[in-house]
């Protein structure tokens, strides 16, 4: 079983392939898309390469939400996640930050739940057992 | 789909590799610009031609029901470079292929040359008929070609000893 520091390791490891970044550029708290520069399809790469380098698999929506950028009206409402689009991220997304971006629930913040602290976390739960 | 940075396939092993051939010519136009006196073929298409090879090679382990389009080139490495009278052997590998998309290796080499290393992260978009029908229909050609038994059976041939 792999301890969190290795874990992390790894995250880190697969962070710097995927974007190119120096290694001390990757702390815990580091937003994706912020403070990483990643973009859409570095998404599909990091599942790529998490799942190669954890032996892991990773299905379709489980470590990224899907669905919240198109307009379905149940999730977003005038450029917020509404009170329905809140639970379903909190049940399928259970790795994420929902308390804190429920303060705010502006549909462009979700990209700001993306830290690497959140793919260490799930990575960790995946590896405890089945579904993070 | 004119723009095909590829000549032939000579392999074709359905959802694991294929290799591909390009026969660099001082036909193309832009060989004269690039460079005037001293034509090199630009890394630009041979990024390209790589990304056609394993481009294929993942759309048909995908039944050509979506389009693949590259998303990302992760690494690129060029060792040496191609000029006209050149045939340039491309030589992909499926690394992973799933119903969102799909990551490629692939070397160029010319005779025993290493020219160029690359990596691939392809994205599979919602089908769009006559596109994914054009992808399909290269390899297609490829049959009629008579560019080996693998192929042959990858394009839906009656090869009894095709994939493997």
């Amino acid at each position: 079983m792999a301890t969190a520091d290795e874990i992390y390791a790894k995250v880190r490891e697969t962070l710097v392939e995927a974007l190119g970044l120096d290694d001390d550029e990757v702390t815990p708290e580091a937003t994706l898309v912020g403070d990483l520069g990643a973009e859409s399809i570095d998404f599909l790469d990091i599942v790529f390469r998490l799942e190669k380098n954890f032996s892991i698999k990773i299905p379709k929506g489980e470590l990224f939400p899907e669905g919240f950028n198109a307009a379905d009206a149940n999730l977003v409402k005038d450029g917020l996640v509404t009170e329905q689009g809140i639970s379903e991220l909190r049940s399928r997304l259970p790795h994420l930050d929902i308390d804190k971006f429920a303060k705010n629930p502006k549909v462009e913040n979700i990209q700001d739940l993306f830290t690497v602290q959140m793919i260490v976390n799930y990575v960790q739960k995946k590896l405890a057992g089945g579904a993070a | 789909m004119r723009w095909f940075w590829i000549d032939r396939f000579v392999e074709f092993h359905s959802g694991a590799s294929a290799r591909a051939i390009k026969n660099v010519s001082l036909a193309e136009e832009h060989l004269h610009d690039h460079f005037p006196g001293y034509p090199v073929m630009p890394g630009s298409l041979i990024i390209e031609g790589m990304a056609q090879t394993g481009g294929i090679l993942l759309a048909e382990s995908l039944k050509f029901e979506s389009l693949i389009v590259m998303a990302k080139v992760p690494k690129v490495v060029f060792h040496s470079w191609a000029v006209p009278g050149d045939t340039l052997t491309y030589e992909a590998k499926l690394l992973d292929a799933r119903e969102d998309g799909g990551v490629v290796e692939c070397v160029a080499r010319i005779g025993e040359r290493l020219l160029a290393e690359a990596e691939y992260v392809f994205a599979c978009l919602p089908n769009s008929q006559s596109k994914t029908a054009c992808q399909e229909s290269f390899l297609k050609t490829m049959q009629l070609l008579g560019a080996g038994d693998s192929v042959a059976a990858a394009a839906g041939g009656a090869s009894p000893s095709g994939t493997n």
